[in-house]
């Protein structure tokens, strides 16, 4: 059995798979997606591999590379469809809308006013995302109407044509916590709380982890999300709503795990490299949660 | 006899920034990225053997999980 792994910047996440890879003696092709050239016609010299690992940092190189190398008959953890819905907060409110999975209230326009008048239904305060981007990046919580129309403006002058997507979602007043879970096939592996002061948690920010209590509650949500996307190796970011219960904030798609091995003792490069190994041997249908529909 | 620590066995490359010189405390892989000791610039590098560093490239807004 032959292993792709297709990364460009390798982080610690990457170097933890690819020691356990080598630690299971598996046969591991490293494939910087920066590197490779692609015929389009040709799907001979990747034939060879049984299942390829997507850890691209870049979302566009992912999306490119995964649908290329899928349409070669080979199987990506995870597929092309879980990286399109994944990596856009449009499409994945809307997956999770269809499956009747909880989210913050969302509303979307694309022209300034219309994004002003979504801001004022929704209610100060209120959130502004970009529909594509990570680690808490370029959001903005706006309190007043001055706020908002500066923040709008920005967007639509200084960003690209994907900035002119506005996607307003309401402001949850959680616990100064948010919950990530990981989520492997059908199964909640571990998960972590991430402490901040600041309104976005992301440990990458600087927020603090520490092990999570898994109840079915969580885990049902979570897995429930992980279907609604189409499943694989995802990391799900909960609110604790007080007045909503548990919402689903964002599906992650390249899961970022080097702060939660410790805290929750779950090995979780060795549950996703399990998860992986099955998809090569054609025991799961990579990417789709076992029982579940993509 | 002292054994060898894993920095001494390692190669040095010279930070294209500052030239200073970039012992890695293991052996890297290809795509990783360190930091220099001297001016703190993210490097990453590009050949295992030799070793050859250049500055990694700035986070895009499409980076990230």
């Amino acid at each position: 059995m032959r292993i792709g792994l297709l990364h460009s910047r390798v982080r610690v996440e990457e170097r933890l798979l690819i020691e356990e890879f080598q630690r299971r003696a598996v046969d591991l092709e490293l494939l910087d997606v920066r590197s490779l050239v692609w015929d389009l016609e040709d799907a001979d010299s990747w034939t060879r591999f049984d299942a390829v690992v997507d850890r691209c940092i870049s979302q566009t190189q992912a999306a490119a590379a995964v649908r290329i190398i899928e349409s070669y008959g080979v199987p990506c953890v995870n597929p092309a469809r879980v990286i399109d819905v994944c990596g856009d907060k449009l499409a994945t409110t809307l997956a999770l809308a269809r499956a009747g999975v909880p989210s913050p209230r969302t509303l979307v326009a694309v022209d300034e006013e219309s994004a002003l008048r979504a801001v004022e239904a929704i209610g100060y305060p209120a959130v502004l995302k970009p529909t594509v981007g990570s680690w808490g990046r370029l959001l903005a919580r706006v309190s007043d109407r001055d706020a908002a129309e500066a923040v709008i403006e920005h967007k639509a002058t200084l960003g690209g044509p994907q900035h002119g997507v506005f996607y307003v979602q309401e402001y949850i007043r959680k616990p100064q916590r948010d919950l990530r879970v990981f989520v492997v096939g059908d199964r909640a592996i571990c998960g972590i709380v991430r402490h901040s002061a600041h309104w976005i948690t992301n440990t990458a920010r600087g927020g603090r982890a520490e092990a999570l209590r898994m109840t079915d509650e969580i885990e049902g949500v979570c897995v429930r999300a992980a279907r609604a996307v189409g499943g694989g190796v995802l990391a799900i970011d909960l609110l604790e709503c007080p007045e909503g219960g548990l919402l689903v904030s964002e599906v992650n798609h390249t899961m970022e795990f080097r702060n939660s091995i410790e805290p929750t003792g779950v090995d979780i490069p060795a549950r996703m490299i399990d998860f992986v190994l099955e998809a090569a041997a054609g025991r799961t249908a990579a990417g789709t949660v076992a029982g579940g529909v993509a | 006899m002292t054994p060898p620590t894993a920095t001494a066995m390692t190669a040095a490359a010279e930070c294209p920034e500052c030239a200073a010189e970039v012992r890695p405390a293991r052996k890297p892989l290809r795509g990783e990225v360190l930091r220099c000791p001297d001016c703190s610039a993210e490097l990453e590098v590009t050949s295992v053997s030799p070793l050859r560093l250049e500055l990694a490239p700035t986070v895009e807004e499409d980076w990230g999980e």
